[in-house]
């Protein structure tokens, strides 16, 4: 490893290459069939690993919600914090176990 | 990119830790032109784990005691060169109201042109939970342990850090919580819409020093506000402050028993008068009688 002058990281966004997603031991899974697109898991997911999709092909609990953004978990980087599921004002987002 | 946040994923900081979401928040306000100083503390270890950084603007680690006094010099430095940016300190509870107490004092009386953020888990939580000026009374941490001799815990109140700092007559100084974002996003947009010296004092939950629900760190900090206890308000130039949100009050003990850290408060209800009484006679100084 090069040792940078001052401890100077000079990739700004770098801890993208630690995949914290390892942490997890409960897994969030989005039922796009009851999401209503509010965004509350985007929000408040502190990695943050819930990223906005637009134009995407999932389903929706009414034709009109499919023309907004939807919610993805990046996997790679959710530690199963719960946040988002127990803040989904509609509860869609399932809770499960973890099996790697 | 497909996360686009100034703070990126990857980062080290416990699942269900509030403080990376009041900074993703603070940092999607205040955009790409941004310097952030970071006082030691859990924000700055878990987000910048050599070689790698969770941070996508530029960001220097400071000592605890002189963050505030290195934000000043780069806000100093920067008008000298006739170059602007928003410049924003980051410091936990311990690294503000103890250790960096002076170097903030110092930047809000010359009257820098900074936002200091108070991220506030009421202790020392990097190093494993000790108490800090800012934990409340009746809370359990390493160094306020309940058994025999002391059965409260933390024996001392709350250090008002933003009421000092109003009483500095800062430029801006609002308490925020991201359980109440619209709130939070006003207040953090006001902050950079005011020049001179700004404090944001933002509570965090921590589950790892609160021993709490990882998944319930909203709902938490929810409590502590619709309780009274962690009251929303506001304040310019050392004006009165005004309360932003008029809170239900319901009964503190829906806050406390979502915590490991009070639990031995709800076997004794004496103490839980004494906080009761405590939040009365804040809310009555403020002219609302619960
Ligand atoms: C002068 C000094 N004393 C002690 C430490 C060790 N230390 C590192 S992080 C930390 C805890 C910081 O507490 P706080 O500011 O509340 O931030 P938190 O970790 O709770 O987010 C301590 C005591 C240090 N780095 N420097
Ligand atoms: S479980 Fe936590 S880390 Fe994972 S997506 Fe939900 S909020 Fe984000
Ligand atoms: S909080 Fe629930 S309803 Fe809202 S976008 Fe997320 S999954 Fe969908
Ligand atoms: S110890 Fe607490 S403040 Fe520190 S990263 Fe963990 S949850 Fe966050
Ligand atoms: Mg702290």
């Amino acid at each position: 490893m090069k040792i940078t002058r001052g401890a100077v990281v000079e990739e700004a966004g770098n801890s993208i290459e630690n995949k914290t997603g390892t942490w997890r031991t409960f897994k969030p899974i989005i039922d796009y069939t009851k999401c209503i697109r509010c965004m509350i898991c985007w929000e408040f997911c502190p990695e943050p690993s819930i990223y906005k999709e637009d134009g995407s092909e999932k389903p929706a609990p009414k034709e009109a919600l499919k023309k907004l953004p939807v919610p993805i978990i990046d996997y790679d980087y959710c530690k199963g914090c719960g946040i988002c599921v127990n803040e989904c004002p509609v509860k869609a987002i399932d809770f499960v176990k973890e099996v790697k | 990119m497909k996360n686009d946040w100034l703070f990126a994923p990857g980062h080290g900081m416990c699942a269900g830790c509030a403080a990376p979401i009041i900074v993703k928040h603070i940092l999607a306000i205040s955009g790409e032109n941004t310097i952030v100083v970071n006082a030691t503390g859990c924000l700055e270890v878990a987000t910048t784990e050599y070689p790698r950084t969770a941070w996508r603007i530029p960001w220097v680690h400071v000592a605890f005691e002189n963050a505030a006094a290195v934000a000043s010099g780069i806000e100093a430095a920067m008008k000298k060169q006739g170059e602007k940016a928003n410049i924003i300190c980051f410091g936990g509870d311990g690294g503000t109201a103890d250790i960096g107490m002076q170097a903030l004092s110092g930047m809000v009386e010359r009257g820098h042109n900074v936002l200091y953020v108070m991220y506030d888990n009421e202790a020392y939580m990097n190093t494993g939970i000790q108490r800090s000026g800012a934990t409340p009374y009746g809370a359990w941490t390493t160094t306020s342990e309940v058994g025999m001799v002391n059965p409260i815990g933390n024996i001392r109140p709350k250090k008002p850090v933003a009421e000092i700092m109003v009483a500095h007559r800062a430029a801006y100084v609002a308490t925020v919580n991201i359980a109440f974002l619209r709130d939070f996003k006003r207040k953090v947009e006001k902050a950079f819409s005011i020049d001179g010296p700004r404090f944001l004092h933002a509570i965090s939950t921590c589950p790892t020093g609160w021993r709490s629900d990882p998944s319930k760190g909203i709902e938490i900090i929810k409590l502590a506000t619709e309780t009274g206890l962690f009251p929303l308000w506001e304040s310019e130039h050392g004006e009165d402050i005004k309360i932003t949100y008029k809170p239900k009050f319901l009964p503190i003990e829906e806050y406390l028993k979502t915590q490991g850290r009070f639990r031995h408060l709800l076997k004794q209800p004496e103490y839980i008068e004494r906080i009761k009484e405590d939040l009365k006679a804040w809310w009555r100084r403020h002219g609302v009688e619960i």
